[in-house]
This record gives C-alpha cells, sequence and structure tokens, in this order.
C-alpha cells in the first residue's frame, strides 16, 4: 500500500519537470524580446542590453531555465510585465475565485449526475433511460459560454432575478456572494453533468453485468442493496477519475465562463496575459494550472484503492 | 417417493426472449426430492443454464419464463411469485453458487463482509454471532487462518479457494435447495475434484438437494444418480446417469456419450520402430522478466526449470500439467514466441534458432503450431481464405495458382467447405474456426506441429471431430506433435508418449499406457484419480473391452 | 447482442439523425459561398440591428451584414479548422502511437513521457499557450489545436496496439513467419482502425468546441472573417439590443456538436457491437 502511494508519487515529478519544459519552451518561442516589451517605446541605447543582462537573457538558454526553475520552486514566479505586482500572489488571489466556482459546480454536478446515471442504467432501455441519455447528450452538446449567455439572458436580463456580471468573494458578503455565481456555477453544473452521467451510466452497466452482481441478487438482497452496496463502488471508480479530469481542465477552460460573466479569475488572468504579451503571467497561470492538474489526477489515483483494492496489488 | 418431500418440482417450463422471441428453454419437466442430487447436462446453448437461472428469477432481461410454466419450490410457485417471496427464499431456501470464482465475488468488498450479508439479511443475527458462524464454517471447509480470511478481499485467493469460499458461504444458511452452475469449468483438474467434493460434504450434512448443472457428462455421472439430457432447450432423455452412460436412449445422448473421451484402439505407436529425435530439448530453462518499473524492473518469474525432453518423427508427445506448471511456456519457446534463459533446443540436429534469413524461414514453415482460443487466434480482418493461404505467400516458389491450389487441397483435407473462403472468422462456429486453425497449421507442410490445448475451449462433441481430424492428419502427412493439455481425456485419444509437468519440471515420462496404466511419480497418480477414470464396465457403447472412460475437462 | 436483436430503434434513429446533421454541415461548409446570399463581410450601415425580413432571411448584425450569410461562411470555418486538426492529430498521433506501441522498450517510455507531460495540460490551456505564440490566426489554431490533441490520440492508438499485439492471431503471424513490419501492417494496424475511426468522429465535436471557445476568447478565428465563435464575442455587447445575433450562431455550434455527439455514438455502436448498451 505504501509502496503504491510512493511509486505513484514519484512517477507525478517527471511529468511536472516536462511540463515546465513545455512551458518554458513556449514562453521562449512567443516573438519578441521580453526586455524590450517591458521597457516599451521609452527605451534609452543601453538600457535594453542591462534589462537584458539583468534578466539573465543573455546566458545560454539552458542556464536561463535553470535559473527560472530556481526561482519557481522556490516561489519566485517573476513579475507581471504590465503591472509590476509579483506573479504568485496575484495568481492565488484570481485561483480564490476561480476555485471556488470550480469546486462548487464539479460538487454538485457528481451529486445529480451520477444518481442519474446510476438510475439510467438501472432502467437499461427503458423510458427512463432513454430520457436520461437524451438529456445528457444535448448538454453535452451545448458550450459553455453559450448557454452562460443564454441564462444571463433569461435570468439577468430579461427577468432581473440575477445578477449579470462581476463577482463579490464570499469573505465580504456571503447573500451577494451567492447571487453572483449562482449562474456560472449553474451553467458548469448542466454542462458538465452531461458527460459524468453518460460515463456513470455505462459503468454502472458494465458492472451490472458481472455475476458478482447476479450473486448479491441470489443472496435475496433488494434491488436498492444490490444497486447501492454491490454496484455502485465498483461503478464509481472510473466516474471518479472523469470527475478528476472534468475538474482540472474545468480550471483551464473557466477562462471562457469568466469572459462571459467577467468574473476576475484566474482563466481571464491567463487570457489578458496572452493579450497583454505579459509573459510572466502567461507562464505563470499555465505552469500553475498544469500543476494543479497533475495533482487532482495524483489525488485520485491515490483514492483509487478505496473503491478497487485490487490496484495496489 | 413416499414420504420424501420434493424440493423442487419444475413442469412445462419455457424459456423465451421477450413474449414472442427465440425459446430457449422448451417444456422442460423435472423434479428434486430433498437431500438428493439432479443434474442437467448439455452442451453450450441448450439451455441449461437458463434453466437454472429461472428457478431463483434470475434470468437476465429480456429472457423470461412463460406463464404457463410452474416451478414449485416446497409448494411455492416461483414464476408467479411476487419479487418481496422471491427475495426472502432467495439465499435462505435456495441457494446459488456461479462458474467464473474470478468474478462471482465482489472485488470491492472483504470476504467477511460479503459472507454476513445473507446471515444478516435471512436471519436476523448479531454481529458477533455472524462472526462465529463465519469463522465456524471456513474452519470447516479447511481455510488457513479463518480470521485473516475475513478481513481479505477476493483477489488475494486463487480460483478454487474463491470457488469454496463462494461455497461456504452460500451453505452458511443452511438452503434447502443449491443451484450449482458449472461451479468447477474453470478450475484445474485437481482443484475440480477438492470442489466437488466439499460441495458433496456440505450438502448432505445439511440435507441440501442439488441441482448441478454441467457439460460434462462424464463427471456427472460419477456424482450424481440423476441427469437431464438437455439439447436445444429440450429435455432429450432424463434417467440413471449410469443407464443414460450404457445405453443411451436418444441420438443426440449417444453422441454426448460417444464424445466422452475413450484410449483409441491400436494402442500407443511408439515403441515399434526405432525412436528418431526430431525435435530435443537439452536443460531449457524459461524465465518471465519482471514488470518494467520506474528504475530497472520487477524481479522475474521462473516458468520452467530446466527440462530435458525429446520429440520423434511423427510421434505425438502429449504435455500434461495444471495450469501455471510451465507447459504453455514450453511449447511456445519451441515455436520461438518465448525465448529461453539457458539450454539448447535443436531441430533435426542443428540448433533452433528463427533467423530472418532463407534457413530461418525454412525453419518456421517446418514448425508451427495450433492455438487454444480459436476466436482469437485468427484476425478478424482478414478472410478465411487469407488466414489460411498466409504461410505460402512466403515461400518465393510458389505462384498465386498454386497457391490457390494448395489452400483448396487444405480445405478439403480439414473439411472446410469451399464456400467458407470468403467469409471472416466471426460468421464460423468454434469447430469451423479450429479447423481453419489446424488449415493454416499445416499448409506449409511442417515436420513438427505444438497444439496448444487446441480443443479446450470447445464443446464435447466438437472436441470429439477435431482430435480424429488431428490425428487422421497425423496419419496422413506424418508430422510430430507436441499436445499441450491439462485434459487427461483428450491426451488418452492422441498421445503416443505423455510427459507430466508440475511447477516447471517434467515429473515423469512414459508411454501413453505405461503412464495411464502404471503411473510412477505421485503427482501423475493424483492426476489420474483426480480425472475421476470411470470403471471399465462404463465403456458398454463401444464394445472394444479394452477401452476405457475417461471424464473430459473442458475449458480453462 | 440482446439489445439489437430487440433493435432500439432510438439508437439507430440517432445515428440518422446525427449523419443527416454533420452531412448538412460538410455541404453547407463545401458549397458556402454559393449559398450564400450575400458576402459575408458586407457592411449596410442602414440594415444595422434588423431583425429578420425578406432581405436579411435572418437579420443582420451590429455592422448591418447579412446573419445568414455569416452564419454559412462560420460553417465553413469551423467545419475546415475540425477537419484539418482532426487529420493532423490522428495522423501525427497514430504514427507515434503505432512506433512506441510497436518499439516499445526505451522509445516507447520517452514518448510516452513526452505524451504524459503534454496531456498534463487539461483542456484549452496548451491551445492558449500555442496561441500566445502564433497569434489568433486560422492556421494557427489548426496547429495548436492538432499539438493539443495529437497525444489523446498517441495514447489511444498505442494502447491499441499493445493490447492488439498480445492476441494470439498476431503470435501466429510470427509463427508462419512474417518479419515484425509484414505482422504490424498486415495484421496490427487494420485492427486499430475500428478505434481510431471512433476517436476521429469524437475529436471533430471537441475542435468544433474548442475553435468555437477560443474564437469567443478573441484567440482564435480573428475577426472580421466570420467563425460562430467569434460572431458571440462580437455581438455579446448587443446582447439585450438584438439577441438573436448570439442565439443563433451558439444554437449552431450546439446542433453541430449534438449531431457530432450522436454520429460519435452510432459510429461506436456500429464499430464494435460489445459496446453497444
Amino acid at each position: 500500500m505504501v509502496r503504491f502511494l510512493l511509486t505513484r508519487i514519484a512517477t507525478a515529478i517527471p511529468t511536472l519537470f516536462l511540463v515546465s519544459v513545455t512551458v518554458f519552451a513556449l514562453m521562449r518561442a512567443i516573438p519578441g524580446d521580453p526586455a524590450a516589451l517591458m521597457l516599451g517605446d521609452l527605451a534609452q541605447p543601453g538600457q535594453l542590453e542591462a534589462l537584458r543582462a539583468e534578466m539573465g537573457l543573455d546566458q545560454p538558454i539552458i542556464v536561463q531555465y535553470l535559473y527560472w526553475l530556481g526561482d519557481v520552486l522556490s516561489g519566485d514566479f517573476g513579475r507581471s510585465i504590465a503591472t509590476r505586482q509579483p506573479v504568485l500572489p496575484l495568481m492565488l488571489d484570481r485561483f480564490s475565485v476561480s476555485a471556488t466556482i470550480v469546486l462548487v459546480a464539479v460538487f454538485f454536478a457528481t451529486l445529480i449526475a451520477v444518481p442519474a446515471g446510476m438510475f439510467a442504467a438501472w432502467r437499461q432501455n427503458r423510458a427512463g433511460d432513454i430520457a436520461v441519455i437524451a438529456t445528457s447528450t444535448l448538454l453535452l452538446s451545448i458550450p459553455s459560454f453559450w448557454l452562460g449567455l443564454m441564462l444571463l439572458l433569461i435570468f439577468g436580463l430579461q427577468l432581473g432575478w440575477l445578477p449579470v456580471v462581476g463577482y463579490v468573494p464570499f469573505s465580504r458578503d456571503f447573500g451577494s456572494a451567492l447571487l453572483y455565481i449562482i449562474l456560472p456555477v449553474v451553467t458548469l453544473v448542466l454542462v458538465e453533468s452531461g458527460s459524468i452521467t453518460r460515463m456513470a451510466r455505462a459503468s454502472t452497466i458494465e458492472v451490472a453485468r458481472l455475476e458478482y452482481i447476479t450473486h448479491a441478487r441470489a443472496k435475496g438482497l433488494s434491488e436498492a442493496t444490490v444497486m447501492w452496496r454491490h454496484a455502485f463502488k465498483n461503478a464509481f471508480a472510473p466516474t471518479l477519475t472523469l470527475i478528476g479530469l472534468v475538474l482540472g481542465s474545468l480550471l483551464a477552460n473557466i477562462a471562457v465562463i469568466e469572459t462571459v460573466f467577467t468574473i476576475p479569475g484566474l482563466g481571464r488572468l491567463l487570457v489578458d496575459g496572452i493579450y497583454a504579451r505579459d509573459y510572466p503571467v502567461v507562464q505563470g497561470c499555465m505552469l500553475f494550472t498544469a500543476f494543479l492538474y497533475v495533482v487532482v489526477n495524483l489525488l485520485v489515483d491515490l483514492l483509487y484503492p478505496l473503491l478497487d483494492p485490487r490496484v495496489t496489488a | 417417493m413416499a414420504g420424501i418431500e420434493t424440493v423442487l418440482s419444475v413442469e412445462n417450463l419455457s424459456v423465451r426472449m421477450g413474449q414472442t422471441g427465440l425459446t430457449v428453454v422448451d417444456r422442460l419437466d423435472f423434479a428434486l426430492p430433498a437431500g438428493e442430487m439432479l443434474a442437467l447436462v448439455g452442451e453450450s446453448g441448450s439451455g441449461k443454464t437458463m434453466a437454472a437461472r429461472s428457478v431463483l428469477g434470475l434470468l437476465p432481461p429480456p429472457f423470461m419464463a412463460t406463464p404457463e410454466s410452474r416451478i414449485r419450490f416446497r409448494g411455492t410457485d416461483l414464476v408467479s411469485a411476487p419479487p418481496e417471496t422471491l427475495r426472502q427464499i432467495r439465499g435462505a431456501g435456495i441457494g446459488m453458487v456461479f462458474q467464473e470464482p474470478m468474478v462471482s465475488l465482489n472485488p470491492a468488498m472483504t470476504i467477511g463482509r460479503q459472507m454476513a450479508e445473507g446471515l444478516a439479511l435471512h436471519r436476523k443475527l448479531g454481529k458477533a454471532e455472524i462472526r462465529d458462524m463465519s469463522l465456524a464454517m471456513l474452519e470447516r471447509i479447511r481455510i488457513q487462518d479463518p480470521a485473516r480470511c475475513l478481513a481479505a478481499f477476493p483477489h488475494e485467493f486463487s480460483g478454487g479457494m474463491r470457488q469454496r469460499i463462494m461455497l461456504a458461504s452460500v451453505m452458511l444458511l443452511k438452503p434447502a435447495l443449491l443451484i450449482a452452475d458449472e461451479p468447477t469449468t474453470a478450475l484445474d483438474t485437481l482443484i475440480q475434484r477438492d470442489v466437488l467434493d466439499l460441495m458433496v460434504e456440505l450438502t448432505q450434512e445439511n440435507n441440501t438437494a442439488v441441482l448441478l448443472i454441467s457439460h460434462d457428462l462424464g463427471m456427472v455421472s460419477h456424482y450424481v444418480r440423476n441427469v437431464v439430457v438437455m439439447h436445444k432447450g429440450r429435455a432429450v432423455e432424463h434417467g440413471d446417469s449410469r443407464e443414460v452412460l450404457h445405453a443411451p436412449k436418444h441420438d443426440y445422448t449417444r453422441r454426448l456419450v460417444d464424445a466422452l473421451p475413450r484410449r483409441s484402439a491400436g494402442g500407443s505407436r511408439s515403441g515399434g520402430a526405432p525412436a528418431e529425435p526430431l525435435i530435443e530439448l537439452k536443460d531449457v530453462v524459461i524465465d518471465y522478466p519482471g514488470r518494467a518499473r520506474l528504475f530497472g524492473r520487477a524481479e522475474g518469474k521462473r516458468a520452467v526449470h530446466g527440462v530435458d525432453l525429446a520429440i520423434n518423427r511423427g510421434e505425438t508427445l502429449a504435455l500434461v500439467g495444471a495450469s501455471g506448471s510451465g507447459k504453455t511456456t514450453l511449447g511456445r519457446a519451441i515455436v520461438g514466441l518465448v525465448t529461453p534463459s539457458s539450454g539448447t533446443m535443436a531441430f533435426r540436429g542443428a540448433p533452433l534458432a528463427y533467423r530472418s534469413d532463407a534457413g530461418g524461414r525454412a525453419l518456421r514453415q517446418a514448425i508451427q503450431i495450433v492455438f487454444q482460443d480459436p476466436y482469437s487466434s485468427l484476425d478478424p480482418r482478414q478472410r478465411i481464405a487469407g488466414i489460411v493461404g498466409e504461410p505460402l505467400k512466403l515461400d518465393p516458389a510458389l505462384d498465386r495458382a498454386q497457391r490457390q491450389a494448395r489452400v483448396e487441397e487444405v480445405f478439403a483435407e480439414v473439411g472446410l467447405a469451399p464456400e467458407l473462403a470468403d467469409r471472416f472468422p466471426h460468421q464460423l462456429s468454434g469447430g469451423q474456426r479450429q479447423r481453419v486453425a489446424i488449415a493454416r497449421a499445416i499448409v506449409s507442410r511442417p515436420a513438427f506441429v505444438v497444439a496448444d490445448e487446441p480443443v479446450s475451449a470447445l464443446d464435447m462433441t466438437v472436441q470429439k471431430q477435431i482430435l480424429k481430424l488431428f490425428r487422421d492428419l497425423q496419419a496422413r502427412y506424418g508430422f510430430a506433435c507436441l499436445f499441450v493439455s491439462h485434459d487427461l481425456g483428450a491426451v488418452e485419444q492422441v498421445a503416443d508418449r505423455v510427459a507430466v509437468m508440475e511447477n516447471g519440471r517434467i515429473v515423469e515420462t512414459g508411454t501413453r499406457d505405461d503412464v495411464f496404466d502404471r503411473p510412477e511419480h505421485p503427482y501423475t497418480r493424483r492426476l489420474l484419480d483426480a480425472a475421476m477414470l470411470l470403471d471399465r464396465t462404463f465403456a458398454g457403447a463401444d464394445g472394444a473391452g479394452g477401452s476405457r472412460l475417461l471424464s473430459g475437462t473442458a475449458g480453462s | 447482442m440482446i439489445a439489437r436483436a430487440f433493435g432500439l430503434p432510438a439508437l439507430r434513429f440517432n445515428g440518422l439523425i446525427g449523419v443527416l446533421v454533420v452531412g448538412l454541415l460538410l455541404l453547407v461548409a463545401v458549397f458556402g459561398p454559393w449559398l450564400a446570399p450575400y458576402d459575408p463581410l458586407k457592411l449596410d450601415l442602414m440594415a444595422r440591428f434588423q431583425g429578420p425580413s425578406a432581405a436579411h432571411l435572418l437579420g443582420a448584425d451590429e455592422f448591418g451584414r447579412d446573419l445568414l450569410s455569416r452564419l454559412i461562411h462560420g460553417a465553413r470555418t469551423s467545419a475546415w479548422i475540425a477537419f484539418a486538426t482532426v487529420v493532423f492529430a490522428i495522423v501525427f498521433g497514430t504514427v507515434l502511437g503505432v512506433l512506441a506501441g510497436f518499439l516499445r522498450g526505451w522509445t516507447d517510455r520517452i514518448l510516452m513521457m513526452v505524451n504524459d507531460a503534454l496531456l498534463a495540460f487539461p483542456g484549452l490551456l496548451l491551445a492558449l499557450g500555442f496561441m500566445a505564440v502564433f497569434g489568433a490566426s486560422r492556421n494557427g489554431i489548426i496547429v495548436a489545436l492538432g499539438i493539443a490533441y495529437m497525444p489523446v490520440a498517441v495514447r489511444v492508438v498505442r494502447g491499441t496496439v499493445l493490447s492488439i499485439r498480445e492476441r494470439e492471431f498476431v503470435e501466429a503471424s510470427r509463427v508462419i513467419g512474417n518479419s515484425g513490419v509484414v505482422t504490424m501492417l498486415r495484421h496490427v494496424l487494420p485492427n486499430c482502425l475500428a478505434p481510431i475511426m471512433v476517436l476521429a468522429t469524437t475529436m471533430f465535436g471537441w475542435v468544433v468546441l474548442s475553435e468555437s471557445a477560443l474564437s469567443f476568447l478573441g484567440l482564435g478565428v480573428p475577426p472580421p472573417a466570420p467563425s460562430w465563435g467569434n460572431m458571440l464575442s462580437t455581438g455579446r455587447p448587443y446582447i439585450n439590443q438584438a439577441p438573436y445575433i448570439i442565439i443563433l450562431p451558439g444554437l449552431c455550434i450546439s446542433i453541430t456538436l449534438l449531431g457530432v455527439n450522436l454520429l460519435g455514438d452510432a459510429v461506436r455502436d456500429w464499430l464494435d457491437p460489445k459496446m453497444q448498451d
């Protein structure tokens, strides 16, 4: 067991290393000289060379990478070119906004989608199942940003029930914070529950075919007990993996939802950074998001033995 | 019958797909008295499993028993019973043991919780009582360290152990009827016998009636008196198992009895002509590498420990052993699918090395293999004629017309209809597929063929045909054969000599008659014993006094 | 098998809808220039925010451009980008996946390490990174999304190759005397085609969605060239004033994705009866 955990954690390290190489290489591939970009049009002759030397840009590329990696590992992601603010606190601040929305959305999506998928599997090929598949396939096909715009149009602009744009932190005013995150969260719940429902249904059907389910019925257990005690745990394992993937990819795709509802989150920080060629911010956001994604998937893998004791063998 | 209660009576049972679809069980009748055993015997597609499942109302949808069917368990009709009544009877009144021990226990639940479930539901006992009863039962079935077993998960046990555990958990409730659906088909011969003996012991102790479902008439007749032979959904014969074996009345039963393995007349062919070794193995050791890890690899496993073996021209040497004995690995090494770690292999006196030059190609044509599973050994995207003719493409001496002529010739020899040439493998039956695999192996006229459990995935009557085909082809072409099998019945039909393998070592070699009649090594004796040789007098249908019936043990 | 015998009319009906929707998309994409009533870029300030009329069947946008023409040209953009991206990702992914699965050993380990690193960028992240390098452009999207989705193809193809080469018919090919390359081309690769086709169909949907998301963020197809995504983005300020400007492009994306998803399910069921549930 301990061996399994340690091995699994160890395999994440080379991945993270290559992720950092990729991000570094990408940023270096952006056309334009970061130092020139930083100085803007006001550069004096000689100033550019001085800044390049200060930023280490005159060093060989591998040395530059190692310096950068060292800085990142000690928590120094550099400063934003646009605002001169340090990148790490900026990212953490924006991340708290995105994380709230994503976590709440994935939580509710799971709560709705997993039982829906299991119900559909249980009623396989009957009316209830067809209704669930039809709904989830439909939801799967609607882009989140358009659904967000439609909800905003109906509930924000036409009916006026909910605020249209912006964000209030929960720490400041719980009530209005709740009002502000309803629309983005509902949008994400609707869009993401489609894929989770389909996955939960497929894996439950897969499990329901196995003989231990018939064995459980042959013991005289009720359908509810069979589904919950015998089918759920085994069927939930692949769904858990999908939920990890959804959680991670939302951290990147949240940018579109933040654009729709004008929310100052991590995704928006990244996209604005790309517009402004603010490469320390872009670099930081990409690295941070990929890091979170690897960690989320690692956590899912570490939880896996609880659902399926065979994986540690 | 007076005085003995009938536990289960089945009258006019028909099972259909939906209301009007395909009928898989057709008007079946039988009765089972308390404490007795009855067997439903039939090949795949006979409807035996569907009949058994309908007793518990566990038919997979859309299959259902027709409303005219009657299944009475101690007087209660189970077909018309409400779900609640059925649930009370399941587990408590009727227990069921399933075929595949690998998938019939929940992998995510400890053995203890799975054993406790039935007791908690039907007997309303406290946790401590349940634990005591479970421990006592595990001790009863001779499980070492029962307390640890309760806390363990199914994947920590072998197939045979899981089957014993499942049997124990079902018998904890002392049901009046046990339905055992091919309970040992997936197990090795030696373990089969243990599990069946245990089943008989436990059910007799508790006066539990047994409905045994099996494809294996030989095994059944050893344990069960009363058999119902099923074919295409119907009961074609019903009666005392010895009588059915001796004097089958129905045509199908006769075919089934005929298909039971018996020793070929004429005895062993070896011993006559001077032995001329074709293949010689000396001190062959084969290791399986461990799984690759991030750094280095895990420790491997030694499958074959220093084996010496010689196979003579034209003879069939059977390599016999339980699963994991290394017999398959050894066969794969001869055809070059596995490379030995040390030792030498020689073919016609020259080292056996598969190189990519002309010599290596000639060797490839001379040594062929027939795999166990005809479903996975044929490329699903190739047509049958293409599969059979593929080895010929590597022979530059043959042109297209010659290749086609040879393929047609081989089709006739293995008994494949010419119109199958353009079909794909999934359009063929299991027996036809295995004929295709054999055709592919012999099309290049090899001197030596490895047959790796070539019939164990097939129905009994088909097994018989394929074994006969194999022998006929061998007589015509004179190729030598290494016949790898766990099935002593099949071995007895085809082998000239027999080598017995246990844990990677060959423990006994000899002519077929010597090994079967005068086994020397204790392991060979146990294997033969477990194969449940039937008494000579059982083979009345055969007529020849010297022949003997063996129970086949197909499937693994 | 049972489900097929019993017939699930709903499933077959779905497949038909999928084929129709995707077929329509491709037709509109190919014949777009002849179908569109107006030049999608032609400004007509008199027609600004004009609702549906005889002149502009679906109305006109904030610059008075004909919405129907822009939607038709948007379909062309989406279909072309999705097609090119899928071809890019599948071709390179298949080559690398086959190499990894076939050669194994160190080649496999190094390829998969790099592949896993690329897979560690969730969702749009890698594509966003590439768009930062390329700047918003049509070909930039194709390369960015192609590289972003290629690792998925590598993983699927490698997994399929590894599982197929364990099958006995591949061993049989070796015993016959076929070389490794012949075995690969004649027996392994043809059996990988089914999963690759399923993946290609699914990926087409991912790319349509990702392209419209990138365009919506302003990092995809640069305006004024019409794409469904950038129409949503440029029309957003006028959402209250002229809702149809953003309702229609979104509807187009949704219908396309629905069609692709239904087609994907049908292709999967058709190619692999075992996966039919």
